[in-house]
């Protein structure tokens, strides 16, 4: 049986366990319909142009985890950042942890997708936000809404910032040959509210996995929202994630993107501006070796006046990897005086990697400022020259100037500990020891 | 800009679109529709060998299991292919020697067109091939490019004389089953020009094709085939135009050029079809094919001033396929009242050591739809590709629209591939700075609509970069509130 049929078909012993009668179910059912006529994307959507969702659909994954399994901290510490104190929302194959996780209902809600939709004093909120900004249209959307039942629940009332920063974990633990997630996550930060986040998917073994993931993020008025995506899984792991955000007046968000590993990865980043005087920033860092796959879709739609957008995306390739980038900006006719910037810069490392890049610009507004750039290209042996020409070596050298080129990224960064582990990363990826602490 | 404003505007007034005439020629068309019998018809009737008869049958076939492409960010009604004649040619078409025996109803238009026969003929050595209703009328100069062995001819006359040329070269670039339109083309093509470089000849003029549609009714598909053989260089200059008129018409061409181990050729369009009225109704669609190929050390230069059409689908590209070859690509895409212009290039790297440049400028007013799509593509084995690009666009007014999706596929990481795109408006800092020097608005704009295309502008021969310039001009008149 093919992935498809036997999605829709689990339909059916997922709605056993579900309140049918609750309003959520009607957007769980619409949503199936909406996948199973349009299926998954294929080479020949446009916007699925570079990346092949075929090989994942021969796999025979697992929709429901069999059985539940708990983990000791001390076995998966290493994929927490743990030098800080943070609230923690775990999952172990799809299953909220309460043992590993630190959730709280003091002044905020950081807790769960099952207790907020079961749960009445939340089912305002619910009624409100819940799929509101994903797309009914895009069949993987439609597909995670149709099973949507687990997943983070943060609401950040007016005037609230949470004490510490969010840590949401989805472990895989291998004990299926073959694992399908489909985690849906709800952010809500209401009117001058301010909120950090950090999501990790992490497998623990060479099995299989495929996490199809949805985020929604709404930012009130003035509300900050930073959000740091690390994607540095085993190479068995793929993953789709679609991060829907709408954002009113004056709010800020910050999305910070780390591809630093798994086999396929494909991020949905979408923008929705509505409101004046916006600022929305999509970062991202991609170093990829072997046949990794890292597909970037970014949309920002500018559609009032005022706001401003930045986007940066710096990508090394090496081995036979492929890197994707399509960042899309859409400024409609009302949306005045929109700064838009776009730019996408990319090294390949070995004639047998791929970079595919398709910056886009729809401009419907004649007073704005919109421009994107990309490049593609190698370190500047002059640089490297000098750099040698001065007793470091040359393998030092490259790591040192691939770094300085991914930095711009990481400047943003406002986690300092978050910061150093990132960088620690991309120092193991680039196979060298810094000698002085970034 | 020798006109004073009152001259410009009365002028303005008067024409609205200056090459808006129809001349009364007695005609030979073709009754509409399309099926293998027209198709052979259109072959017997330019006394065509079988080779080339089996060679459309062949694209015909092909072109009835193809679908209309519909990727292109452009909306319009779709031609009903069976309600166009597919020939039409002037009647009573004798062998003329010279020009004193062309029909001079004939002359006359040419006269309205501003490229009179023999005024070009004094002038400056342009060479011309006007093509009307897609047939090949007179080609100016052809005793002075024959003795250098330049072969410069309407390409039925191609086939009859130089078959072993055409047969080796036609439908390489663009094969017959490229696309719908170029299928579609090369089932049906009527006429065109065909060009050949011998060996090492620098070709001294500049070689120039004039199409016009005329007959109502009727689609324009012509064929162009540019071949440079090693060491040879050629200008080529295209021009079109159509008179005003409702309902839409066609024009699906192909152009292939074929540039040999270092031949150079410049290829510029300045195509002005029928825009359509301000309403948005009527106007030329206009679905074209350019591809050139280039050997080692080739050279291929496109450059295009688009301002017409109320429909533009174009992508003149290269394929650099020998070892240091260079691409380029200059355009202007001036969009005004309803029209909608696709336009953009593809620079294919396969050779070791190629460059290419791309330079867009894209200037939409009024209701209009300007998108410049390229596709920027290095092989696996094109060491050291090169690419620099660059599209800006410029908006008047907040009804108009400007994309750019550029396509860049890289697979060699020797590769330098720059992109940068902008998007601006007039600003009116710079508007008031021409005012406090007493330019008024009007010309202000003007100046800086030209600034804006300066770099495009350069790049076409004197003679085509003056009429653009007024081209332009015209095409923005009344844009800017």
């Amino acid at each position: 049986m093919d992935l498809k049929e036997k999605l829709v078909s689990s339909f059916l012993a997922f709605e056993d366990g579900l309140d049918l009668d609750h309003p959520v179910h009607e957007e769980r059912s619409n949503a199936i319909k909406n996948f199973e006529t349009k299926g998954f994307p294929t080479k020949k959507d446009e916007a699925w142009k570079y990346t092949s969702l075929r090989g994942l659909q021969k796999v025979d994954f697992s929709i429901f985890p069999k059985q539940e399994t708990t983990l000791e901290y001390k076995d998966v510490k290493k994929y927490f950042l743990h030098e800080i104190d943070t609230y923690k929302i775990v999952f172990v194959d799809g299953v909220y942890s309460s043992y590993l996780s630190e959730t709280t209902h003091d002044g905020v809600d950081i807790c769960l997708m099952s207790s907020a939709f079961s749960k009445p004093m939340f089912k305002q909120v619910i009624e409100v936000y819940f799929n509101k900004v994903a797309s009914k249209d895009e069949s993987l959307t439609s597909l995670n809404t149709a099973f949507s039942k687990e997943g983070a629940y943060i609401y950040i009332p007016k005037n609230k910032m949470p004490k510490k920063p969010i840590q949401i974990l989805h472990l895989a633990t291998g004990n299926e040959a073959a694992l399908m997630l489909q985690p849906r996550n709800l952010i809500v930060a209401e009117d001058n509210a301010e909120v950090q986040i950090i999501e990790r998917h992490q497998s623990l073994t060479g099995n299989e996995v495929f996490t199809n993931s949805v985020t929604e993020i709404f930012a009130g008025k003035d509300a900050i929202v930073d959000y740091y995506k690390v994607q540095n899984d085993e190479p068995t792991a793929s993953l789709v994630d679609n991060t829907y955000i709408s954002q009113k007046n004056s709010s800020v968000v910050r999305v910070h993107t780390f591809s630093l590993g798994g086999k396929l990865i494909r991020n949905n980043l979408n923008f929705y501006q509505n409101g004046e005087r916006i600022d929305s920033t999509l970062k991202g860092v991609t170093i990829l070796g072997d046949k990794q796959h890292v597909d970037h879709h970014t949309l920002v739609h500018h559609a009032q006046p005022n706001c401003e957008s930045h986007q940066d995306y710096k990508g090394i390739f090496g081995d036979s990897s492929t890197g994707v980038f399509n960042g899309k900006i859409i400024v409609d006719k009302i949306a005045q005086k929109t700064d838009a910037f776009q730019q996408n810069n990319n090294i390949l490392l070995s004639d047998r990697s791929t970079i595919n890049s398709k910056p886009q610009l729809e401009i419907f507004a004649d007073d704005v400022k919109c421009s994107h750039g990309c490049t593609i290209g190698q370190l500047d042996e002059e640089a490297l020259f000098y750099l040698r020409s001065r007793g470091i070596p040359k393998k030092e050298a490259k790591a040192l100037m691939m770094y300085a080129f991914a930095n711009n990224v990481l400047e943003s960064v406002r986690i300092p500990e978050l910061k150093a582990r990132i960088n620690k990363i991309i120092a193991e990826k680039l196979g060298v020891r810094m000698g002085f602490d970034l | 800009m020798a006109y004073t404003e009152e001259e410009l505007k009365k002028e303005l007034e008067t024409k609205e679109y200056e090459y808006g005439f129809y001349t009364d020629i007695e005609s030979d068309t073709l009754p509409k529709g399309l099926n293998e019998d027209i198709v052979i018809a259109i072959s017997k009737k330019k006394e065509e060998p079988d080779w080339m008869t089996e060679w459309r049958l062949e694209a015909f076939r092909a072109w009835k299991e193809m679908e209309e492409p519909e990727w292109a960010n452009v909306t319009y009604n779709k031609p009903d292919f069976q309600d166009i004649s597919y020939y039409s040619a002037p009647n009573k078409k004798p062998k003329y020697n010279s020009l004193d025996e062309v029909d001079p109803e004939l002359l006359e238009t040419f006269k309205k067109l501003g490229i009179s026969v023999d005024e070009q003929k004094k002038l400056a050595g342009v060479a011309v091939d006007i093509v009307m209703d897609s047939v090949s009328v007179a080609t100016t100069f052809k005793k002075t490019l024959a003795e250098k062995g330049i072969i410069f001819c309407s390409i039925s006359e191609a086939i009859q004389e130089h078959p072993e040329l055409v047969k080796k070269y036609l439908g390489t670039v663009v094969p017959q089953k490229d696309n719908f339109y170029a299928a579609l083309n090369s089932a049906v093509f009527s006429d065109g020009s065909f060009c050949y470089i011998p060996k090492g000849v620098r070709c001294p003029m500049e070689l120039s094709t004039y199409f016009r549609i005329n007959q109502a009714g009727t689609g324009q598909f012509e064929r162009t085939l540019v071949v440079a053989d090693e060491g040879s260089y050629v200008s080529y200059l295209e021009g079109c135009t159509a008179p005003s008129r409702d309902e839409n018409q066609l024009h699906a061409a192909v152009v292939e050029l074929i540039a040999l181990d270092d031949a150079e050729i410049k290829y510029s369009t300045v195509q002005n079809w029928y825009p359509g009225n301000d309403e948005g109704k009527g106007g030329v669609f206009n679905f074209v094919t350019k591809r050139g190929l280039c050997e080692k050390n080739a050279k291929i230069s496109w450059t295009q001033v688009e301002t017409g059409s109320a429909v533009t689908w174009k992508y003149p590209s290269c394929i650099l396929k020998g070892d240091h070859s260079i691409g380029e690509f200059y355009s202007i895409a001036v969009t005004n009242n309803f029209q909608q212009a696709d336009t953009g290039t593809k620079m294919i790297h396969l050779g070791k050591n190629t460059k290419s440049t791309i330079i867009s400028k894209g200037i939409s007013a009024g209701q209009s739809q300007n998108s410049y799509r390229g596709l920027v593509q290095v092989n696996s084995r094109a060491e050291n590709a090169r690419n620099f690009s660059q599209c800006d666009s410029l908006l008047m007014g907040n009804r108009c629209g400007a994309h750019t999706f550029p396509y860049i596929e890289v697979k060699n990481k020797t590769a330098q591939i720059e992109h940068e795109a902008t998007t601006s408006k007039i600003g009116e800092d710079q508007i008031f700075y021409c005012n406090q020097r007493g330019i008024d608005t009007e010309k202000a704009i003007a100046l800086i609509v030209n600034g804006f295309s300066k770099e495009v502008l350069n790049k076409l021969p004197m003679e085509f970069a003056v009429e653009a310039q007024k081209l332009l001009e015209i095409s923005l008149e009344g844009s800017v509130g």
